[in-house]
């Protein structure tokens, strides 16, 4: 792809015909955005799946609606590695305006496959060419002009098919299931991808060493991007008011929960027990969601960095006030619009600490689909029983890509709706006070608006208040409710996502990292131990309070990294408020945020370069 | 709460009006808000409302600190600056049998909360939207609002020289389904309209101008007792019989506008200004900027409809408040997950 890294492609070598290298490499297609290659792409990424093949696919798309240059990355991987290469090897330039950029960005003995016109094979002598007539092709099999610049995608598929020896069967069911319930589309699909392995069959002798070869590393897998996940965790927890505002990468995820919704979520009399609001914008959408969870339903938003600034001063009345709600923070590139098609781990820091005064927020850090599902489900959980608004910070690689997993468990607890007073606790009661903390663990006891009790109502305000939620300047009842919500927060530590020790061996040396760095760090600890012989450990954070286990785990290591995907060590420095100062000193970072999703050599090289390996 | 008098008048669900009293006010003695609050306290308990079913709502400023000074029984949110509307919203959504009365100011609805407050209109979201509309920022100590009009001057002597936003033109414009304006002075006329408006289904959006003594009261404002006493100009005068109520009026139907309210309640306006119509949109914004015109501040039930569907009726959500429903019905089953899986296989 045109951002690659020319340099470190050649370091793998010359072509050679001999060499046989068989599911691990990157298929890179350039196209158009707009042009309607989302399809096709699909359908190869299933058909590499459906090959058994552990399989991922990223989608580099500008902020534009039609016409600016995207690029989509295929990755086969035998040793099950997900995260983005930093290169790729085989090249589908449809995009002539960057075709030039795309093939002398291929490595050598690379692959590129292209629009015969295009005369590629000029710029590269080091590569396997295998010219395609496109246009030709295509206007033979669709009279309809429309159409035309969607079935010229599947043809790609057919030529790579057939020079990767992808099974046409396999492709075939996949195309099926891409265009479920259309024959018509179907049959101009298929076609289409027929014709273009018919013509590669015929006229390309195979000269690269690139194969697929059927494993069965994918049975029984499921393919899913992050928002879909985490938009399926949300209905799976029961999810009532969802209050939205458009933006991207976010607004998938809420399309997601609002399909399941309409699917699972509506009475045989056609009433929904459920209600989806687009509000005017994200100060909206938060007040929403907080007046919801006030009134005690389950409710959530989801967003993007533009959004979370705006939510600041509601986030703040949320924590302070205790309410409950549910927001999801798909992290784009900042700062400001930044690049809002490009990913990042940059919310960190203002998501923990999102509004004025002493504010503190529960921050979930899903790492893979599965944890969106997981999180995305249990945020609810947490928020109704700390009563405070929790953040499930996903990031765009994870949201919009799609990902491999094992299918999603059903949830095996009941829902925990946290304290909530009824009627009959009131008439035994006799009378309550919100913020009292009468069970020692820094949470009140809560009625919800009607409870039919003349002693349920309270008053909630974002202003000074006593346990009795009244209002109050005095110094010691306002002192005394930050210091309750200050254990509150302590306690939570307890109660979130405890981290995982991914490798936790005798190593000196020790890794942290959250959310998708945990795909590139995997591969490159592999990278770590072949290429310099050195364990390092590892032990992947899930999220924010703290759990004491993150502590141990720098307290028993010399130095450790914290890699991360943002250019101020937003981790490593929320570390550092925590740790004791001793442990501070070991704190190190590896940092990446070009707006790529970090790749496994960047993360090698870097932490090769700090250890003078 | 005080002592009970041996037989207290209590309203037709039984309660005497103390149970409709709220805080001890902490507002100016004679500011206008502390006579909304009273008259809310009327109109709810002559309504007999029951003080559990009700969520009051504000935003910040003098008059969102109101919500504490009535109704200690109903649950209050005090939220943040301009930002009432979509907490109301959230709230109704998770719970649609509650009765929604939202306490705002002029600078909390027309200047910072601006946005949220044209989305609400528009929205018709069934609630009770009450503006105390002073004309300026008492808390920070009297800069002018959005409301306040041009040539209105304060106490240090400026002069406003924009033109103030009128709440009720936007309001009806935008998809409200009963709009009017009072002053709070005037306690016959605002507690009919309040008491309509608790008949009402969908957004009722009041207008009440509520002197600020201390910052806007002067000579030259145009918020002042004195001013409102002179140039309140009524366009209907309102009756209300509620639909407990059974009161056989007379009246000559030449002179009055009837609407059957949702509840089965009865709004009468009798026409003070000839031939007015409240249920021509047009003709009440036209009506309402001929007025501003003419300086004279209009007062009355200015439009309604009774028809038009709210926004919890547009959801087509379930009769049951969505906050309560039990996980089997919110949670789907296992076959579903399962169903999903194989999907995505």
């Amino acid at each position: 792809m045109a951002t690659g890294n020319l340099a470190l492609g050649q370091e793998q070598g010359a072509l050679s015909t001999n060499r046989r290298i068989t599911n691990d490499f990157s298929i890179n297609v350039a196209t158009v955005n707009g042009s309607g290659s989302q399809s096709a792409n699909s359908v190869l990424l299933k058909s590499i799946f459906g090959m058994g093949v552990p399989v991922s696919g990223k989608n580099l798309f500008p902020s534009n609606i039609a016409g600016l240059p995207t690029w989509y990355t295929i990755r086969a991987s035998k040793d099950g590695y997900v995260a983005r290469k930093r290169d790729s090897e085989v090249l589908v330039a449809m995009n002539p305006e960057t075709a030039r950029e795309d093939i002398l960005a291929l490595p050598a003995g690379g692959v590129a496959i292209y629009e015969e016109g295009l005369n590629l094979k000029q710029y590269r002598g080091d590569v396997a060419c295998y010219p395609v007539p496109f246009d030709k092709l295509t206007a033979a099999l669709c009279p309809e002009a429309k159409l035309r610049k969607l079935v010229r995608n599947m043809v790609y598929v057919g030529v790579l098919a057939y020079l990767l020896r992808i099974d046409l069967g396999v492709v075939e069911k996949c195309v099926q299931k891409q265009f479920a319930r259309k024959q018509k589309v179907f049959d101009l699909n298929f076609g289409a991808v027929e014709t273009g392995y018919e013509y590669a069959r015929t006229n390309f002798t195979k000269q690269d060493p690139y194969f697929i070869e059927a494993m069965n590393q994918t049975a029984g897998k499921i393919i899913i991007d992050g928002n879909a996940a985490c938009g399926m965790g949300a209905v799976f927890a029961g999810v009532t008011v969802v209050a939205w505002y458009p933006i991207t990468p976010s607004t998938s995820l809420i399309e997601a929960a609002t399909d399941l919704l309409k699917k699972f979520r509506v009475t045989p009399e056609g009433k929904a027990t459920f209600a989806v609001v687009q509000a005017e914008d994200e100060l909206a959408a938060i007040g929403m969601v907080l007046g919801a969870g006030w009134a005690g339903a389950r409710s959530m938003t989801s967003t993007s960095g533009p959004g979370i600034s705006l939510m600041a001063e509601f986030a703040g009345l949320g924590y302070y006030a205790e309410i409950p709600g549910v927001i999801f923070d798909v992290q784009r590139t900042g700062p400001a619009t930044g690049m809002p098609t490009r990913t990042q781990q940059s919310d960190l820091l203002s998501v923990a600490f999102l509004s004025h005064g002493d504010t503190r927020h529960v921050v979930l850090l899903p790492g893979s689909v599965t944890e969106c599902f997981e999180f995305g489900h249990d945020a609810f959980d947490l928020a109704e029983r700390l009563q405070t608004p929790v953040f499930v910070l996903s990031d765009l690689d994870l949201g919009m890509n799609n990902w491999m997993s094992d299918p999603f468990k059903y949830p095996d607890k009941p829902l925990d709706r946290g304290k909530v007073l009824t009627a009959e606790d009131l008439n035994r009661l006799g009378s309550f006070a919100r913020y009292h903390d009468v069970d020692g663990d820094a949470i009140g006891w809560r009625t919800l608006p009607g409870t039919n009790h003349p002693k349920a109502a309270y008053f909630t305000r974002g202003s000074g208040h006593n346990d009795a939620a009244g209002y109050t300047e005095k110094p010691d009842e306002y002192q005394a409710v930050m210091e309750r919500l200050s254990r509150k927060f302590e306690n939570a530590r307890k109660l979130v996502p405890a981290p995982i020790a991914v490798k936790d061996g005798s190593s000196k040396i020790g890794l942290l990292a959250f959310g998708t760095t945990d795909f590139a760090l995997r591969e490159s600890l592999d990278q770590i131990k072949k290429e310099y012989g050195k364990d390092v450990d590892y032990m992947r954070i899930r999220a924010y309070p703290f759990a004491h286990e993150i502590h141990d785990f720098v307290a028993a290591h010399e130095r450790v990294y914290v890699v991360e995907q943002n250019r101020d060590a937003q981790m490593a420095s929320l570390l550092k408020l925590d740790l004791p100062a001793d442990q501070v000193v070991k704190l190190r970072s590896i940092l990446h945020y070009n707006g790529l999703p970090v790749d496994a050599r960047t993360i090698t090289e870097e932490f090769a370069t700090k250890e003078g390996l | 709460m005080a002592t009970a008098t041996p037989n207290p008048k209590v309203n037709h669900i039984g309660l005497p009006i103390v149970e409709y009293r709220g805080g001890k006010s902490t507002l100016c003695a004679g500011c206008g808000h502390n006579a909304i609050s009273e008259r809310i306290i009327d109109a709810m308990f002559e309504m007999g409302v029951e003080p559990e079913r009700v969520m009051k709502m504000s935003g910040i400023g003098c008059s969102s600190k109101s919500p504490a000074y009535f109704m200690s029984r109903s649950f209050a949110f005090n939220s943040v600056h301009g930002r009432m509307p979509s907490v109301t919203t959230g709230a109704l959504l998770a719970n649609s049998t509650m009765t929604a009365l939202g306490v705002s100011g002029d600078g909390d609805t027309a200047s910072i909360g601006m946005g949220q407050f044209v989305h609400l209109m528009r929205r018709n979201l069934p609630m009770i939207y009450i503006i105390e509309d002073n004309g300026v920022y008492g808390l920070t100590k009297g800069q002018f609002s959005a409301t306040a009009d041009i040539g209105s001057k304060l106490k240090t002597g400026v002069i406003n020289e924009l033109p103030p936003i009128d709440t009720c033109a936007m309001a009806i414009q935008l998809g409200a389904t009963f709009v009017g304006r009072s002053f709070s002075g005037d306690k016959k006329q605002l507690l009919a309209m309040l008491k309509a408006a608790i008949a009402h289904k969908g957004t009722v959006m009041i207008d009440v101008i509520s002197p600020c003594v201390t910052f806007n009261d002067h000579e030259g404002s145009t918020k002042s007792y004195k001013f409102l006493q002179e140039n309140d100009e009524p366009i209907n005068e309102i009756g209300f019989v509620a639909s407990f109520d059974d009161i056989e009026v007379d009246y000559d139907s030449g002179e009055v506008y009837e609407v059957e309210m949702h509840d089965g309640s009865n709004l009468r306006l009798r026409k003070l200004h000839e031939e007015y119509d409240p249920t021509d949109k047009a003709n009440a914004v036209r009506t309402l900027m001929e007025a501003q015109e003419k300086d004279e501040v209009l007062t009355g039930v200015f439009y309604i409809d009774t028809q038009k569907p709210t926004f919890i009726d547009q959801l087509s959500v379930v009769d049951v408040p969505l906050a309560t429903l039990p996980e089997s019905v919110t949670r789907p089953p296992k076959a579903a997950l399962d169903s999903l899986m194989t999907n995505l296989q």
